[in-house]
């Protein structure tokens, strides 16, 4: 017996509405789980204070002060050369076997394990550049794991703005260069921010990486030629090594928080940029 | 009677540009097979053809629009004042010199005003006032000012398409170019609007030299000075309108333009 298309149409929206519905699910309980356990602990003491005893007593300033010099560094070099890169491939470029072989290559990176790049990283900026466990090679091994993303994301980003607005600038006596900022990289905006706030995302939440080149020092870090440990290393290190469940959550409860306020800051920041441009 | 149906007055007219057996291919399609063809200054010289004839390909030689086609390949010469568009040592002077009006109206998601200036300050600075008198001289120009004057400042989007189209015609306008294409500039517009912008057209030649592509027989015989007939690449006829509509020399243009084929 054939299924008349009404039913089908039902099943169908259920199914979908349900998939939805777990994907909202498993957020909420992660994030609740994790809230619940550490939020109770999160004082104004453990947000200011140094780490003491690996992490049983004190704070976690050092972590949190870490975390963001690291993110800092690490976006600082991955966005201006991931959006340029996307720039280069989408706006300079012919479809051709070298931009298709570029775009592999990238496609592949962006699947890389981040252990390998953590491998990476402690080769080449700790070991043969001389930076040793430090910030700064932490930053440079994050910054070459995100930016196969964010090249990615841009790149879209830039190829979803329609060719006619391209078009009009180049007819109107824009050179290449003018018709990419003035009548391209406005509109593509958005989408380059998203991939620049995914990237933010995978370097908050990276411990591999962190670990390999930027060590976990606890103490406060001086400068980017420190080594330092970022809050999700601070997590792993306690959890694992059974230091402290109570420290533990409330610091995975921070990052939560932190990653939160990121992107709720980063998107207003966006829809700030755009109100002159927006679309009727 | 010259022999490529020139208007006849007291002194030659003179060729702004001057097309010079020009050949374009797309990989291996020929778009455009040796036309040779002047456009002569303060006229309006319609082009008319079937799809596929080559009348787009022709247009974007002109302000070499084409370049920014990959695959596409350019042979022969095209002059503008006598001077081989390929010698312009900066493409952009040429664009701004040859300005474009395309098939669909394209605002860009700015405001009116903003849309206006787009062109001008991509060459230089303006002053406050210099931009005020640029923006009213150009909405004029393209008969739009009495409707937008008072929502300068509001989305350009939010115009109706005939609207749209005549603040296109206005942006191209604000550049000051010589020679304006119109790239089948009312094939979305109504009736009304395409009457609009038809008139725009007519007062624009005193100070401009137009080339318009069209799909619309009926436009060209409206519009024109000169009809340039187009088929499959090749120039069938070029000559004073009227002939063109009346008495063609050659078959296939009476054929065409009598609603035959196309």
């Amino acid at each position: 017996m054939r299924i008349s298309p009404l039913t089908t149409q039902g099943i169908a929206k259920v199914l979908l509405a349900l998939a939805c519905a777990a994907a909202v699910v498993a957020l909420i309980f992660v994030v609740g789980f994790v809230l619940a356990g550490g939020l109770r602990h999160v004082t104004w003491a453990f947000l200011t204070q140094p780490i003491l005893d690996m992490g049983r007593a004190g704070g976690i300033l050092p972590a949190i002060v870490g975390t963001l010099m690291m993110v800092f560094v690490a976006i600082g070099i991955a966005a201006p050369l991931g959006v340029a890169s996307a720039i280069y491939l989408a706006e300079y470029t012919v479809e051709s076997r070298i931009t298709q072989g570029i775009r592999f290559g990238i496609n592949c990176l962006a699947g890389v394990p981040s252990i390998i790049f953590g491998l990476f990283g402690f080769i080449l900026f700790v070991v043969i550049l001389g930076f040793g466990w430090s910030i700064l090679s932490g930053g440079f091994s994050l910054a070459a794991m995100i930016l196969p993303t964010i090249i990615r994301t841009a790149e879209e980003a830039l190829r979803s703005v329609p060719r006619q607005y391209r078009d009009v600038a180049a007819s109107l006596g824009a050179t290449r260069w003018q018709v990419v900022t003035k009548s391209v990289l406005p509109y593509a905006l958005p989408g380059i921010l998203t991939g620049i706030i995914l990237g933010i995302g995978r370097s908050i939440e990276e411990t591999a990486v962190v670990i390999f080149t930027a060590g976990s020092a606890v103490q406060m870090p001086h400068s980017v030629f420190d080594s330092a440990r970022t809050m999700a290393v601070h997590f792993y290190i306690l959890a694992r090594e059974g230091v402290s469940n109570e420290n533990a959550y409330a610091t995975a409860a921070v990052l939560i928080c932190t990653i939160l306020v990121i992107n709720v800051g980063a998107y207003s920041l966006m829809h700030r940029m755009m109100r002159g441009r927006r679309v009727a | 009677m010259s022999q490529d149906g020139a208007p006849r007055m007291e002194t030659m007219p003179r060729a702004k540009i001057e097309i010079r057996d020009v050949n374009v291919r797309f990989g291996a399609t020929r778009a455009l097979k040796g036309v040779s063809l002047d456009v002569f200054a303060h006229e309006i010289l319609a082009v008319i053809g079937p799809a596929n004839s080559g009348k787009s390909s022709l247009l974007l030689a002109m302000n070499r629009m084409i370049d920014r086609i990959p695959r596409a390949r350019v042979e022969g010469r095209v002059l503008l004042d006598g001077r081989d568009v390929r010698d312009f040592a900066s493409v952009e002077e040429l664009r701004r010199r040859i300005g474009m009006v395309f098939a669909l109206p394209i605002p860009l998601p700015m405001t009116i005003r903003e849309n206006l200036l787009f062109g001008p300050l991509m060459a230089r600075r303006l002053s406050r006032a210099e931009a005020d008198r640029r923006v009213e001289a150009s909405l004029r120009a393209a008969f739009l000012w009495d409707e937008v004057k008072d929502r300068l400042h509001t989305s350009a989007l939010q115009l109706s398409g005939g609207q749209q189209q005549r603040l296109c015609i206005a942006r191209t306008l604000a550049v000051k170019p010589e020679v304006i294409l119109f790239d089948e500039p009312c094939s979305g517009l109504d009736p009304i609007s395409t009457a609009k912008v038809e008139e725009a057209m007519k007062e624009l030649k005193r100070d401009h030299t137009l080339v318009l592509v069209t799909n619309n027989t009926k436009q060209a015989a409206r519009v024109g000075d000169r009809t340039a007939f187009l088929l499959m690449g090749d120039l069938i006829e070029v000559d004073r309108t009227e002939r063109i509509f009346t008495a063609p020399a050659q078959r296939r243009t009476e054929e065409y333009v009598t609603g035959q084929f196309g």
